[in-house]
């Protein structure tokens, strides 16, 4: 190695490990060292499971501008993409084009096939249906053994129930798909259990989406069966987006519900404002800033710029990787004053944690409306509601998840 | 204030509506924007800015 070289790789031993790791005394916070760089640039160098050095961006203004940009590409095909691990840098070349690694036309073309399910106005008309299947697992879970895991008791379920409902998937296959959808958020799967996964779910939805093409009904599934018939989408292309829509509605509505529950009872003052209410308003504004502080995609947005692109001072060049840092944007004290302050109150309605862009988050307004039901009636429901472990003994999920949570929540009442 | 939306680069994410529902809606068929009303009155005036402040695909412009 010359001189040269080494003055050049010296800096690298700074470079932040993302997606770094929390201090599990401040389990809700993102890393520490990961808030810090936001003091000195808004997008710098990170460093990534495979030792790759793509750039980092973590302040919020900075995340808008790059994830609006249309010279910064979703293609994940291609070589330098920052890939979150093993499984995915294997396995993705091999998948066909989706909402998550399509661009421009093609992202529009497929994303505009999968919006009209989750329009605000469709997913406010199943509130009363949310509101039903929240009372009867909150009936359910105070006639059973107390204590009890919120997981199982209603953080899973819920979030499932709905989006079989929606996709027109028989619930009492649910134990199948959490199975595969909680693979599918593990960074330490193999690739080769990512594959295997993939096929059992797929076939499973191969199998659906040819019933539906015979006998149709009215839901997603038979939607997308519509739409093979019509040449406009491939049996694979379907099989796909249907298994993100199942896989995307699962794992986040969860965790945000056990995650956000632990956040609350950690934090008496903010529970006590949230119990306190019937205003819907304040039911809502509670739901955006949980969001905020937990952002649970904690891997962040990946993408690969797809021309040279001048930015805050640096030169993101064509091939390079991006990670838009999500978390880093949430606590970004630019756009949210004090950002370790948990405060239902504050206006939060500016979060990054269904991302930004184009690819902002599909089924973000089923997510919302879940959450407000569940925090809004839970904890009003049951009033003694608390841990039944100490803080100290609850199992976070690895840094390296695709969503951030706790494996389960023992509470009691 | 007026308002002028952009159906080609909506992404359907709802957030306008939910920001302010008297002067967005959502196509049945793909989600995508339909703009209610393009004069709204003075009174919904933040509810429209907080709309296209948080619309992700920047698909709303006001034109005060």
């Amino acid at each position: 190695m010359s001189e040269a070289e080494t003055e050049l790789a010296a800096p690298d031993a700074e470079l932040f490990d993302y997606p770094g790791a929390r201090d599990r005394t401040c389990p809700f916070a993102p890393p520490a060292g990961l808030r810090a760089l936001n003091e000195t640039a808004p997008v710098s160098r990170g460093r990534l499971w495979d030792g790759s050095t793509p750039w980092l961006v973590t302040g919020h203004a900075a995340q808008r501008v790059i994830l609006s940009d249309p010279r910064v590409s979703s293609n994940d095909k291609q070589a330098g993409f920052p890939h979150p691990n093993q499984a995915m840098a294997e396995n993705s070349p091999h998948h066909p084009l989706t909402i998550f690694n399509a661009d421009g036309a093609d992202h529009t073309r497929i994303r505009r096939m999968m919006t009209a399910p989750f329009t605000r106005n469709r997913m406010e008309k199943l509130r009363p249906e949310i509101q039903r299947f929240t009372d009867e697992l909150i009936d359910k879970m105070l006639a059973g053994p107390n204590p009890a895991d919120l997981n199982e008791a209603l953080s899973l379920p819920l979030p499932s129930l709905m989006i079989c409902a929606l996709l027109g998937v028989p619930y009492e296959d649910h134990e199948f798909f959490q199975e595969h959808a909680s693979l599918a958020t593990r960074s330490d799967k193999t690739a080769e259990q990512d594959r295997a996964a993939n096929q059992a779910l797929g076939g499973y939805l191969a199998g659906l989406l040819q019933k539906r093409m015979e006998e149709p009904s009215d839901d997603v599934i038979s939607d997308f069966a519509g739409r093979i018939k019509a040449g406009e989408v491939t049996l694979p292309e379907a099989v796909m987006l249907c298994m993100i829509l199942l896989i995307a509605g699962h794992e986040t509505s969860a965790s945000m519900i056990t995650l956000g529950t632990a956040l609350l009872l950690q934090n008496p003052e903010q529970l006590a404002l949230l119990r306190g209410t019937d205003d819907p308003k304040v039911v809502a504004n509670a739901v955006e800033e949980i969001l905020r502080y937990l952002t649970i995609p904690a891997l962040g947005q990946r993408r690969i710029a797809a021309e040279d692109i001048d930015f805050e001072g640096v030169t993101i060049k064509a091939g390079e990787g991006i990670v838009v840092a999500l978390p880093a944007g949430n606590w970004d004290p630019a756009a949210f004053p004090e950002p370790e302050r948990f405060d239902i109150t504050r206006e939060a309605r500016h979060h990054h944690a269904f991302a930004w862009g184009i690819h902002q988050c599909l089924g973000q307004q089923l997510a919302r409306i879940e959450l407000q039901v569940v925090y809004g009636t839970l904890y009003r429901r049951v009033p003694t509601l608390r841990l039944a472990v100490g803080f100290d003994e609850l199992r976070f999920r690895r840094d390296d998840a695709l969503a951030y949570g706790i494996h389960e929540l023992p509470v009691t009442w | 204030m007026k308002v002028v939306v952009d159906e080609d680069k909506c992404v359907a994410a709802g957030q306008c509506v939910a920001a302010a529902m008297d002067v967005f809606d959502q196509r049945d068929e793909d989600g995508i924007v339909v703009l209610l009303d393009e004069n709204p009155p003075a009174e919904l005036a933040d509810d429209v800015r907080n709309a296209a402040a948080v619309c992700p695909a920047l698909a709303i412009r006001i034109e005060e």
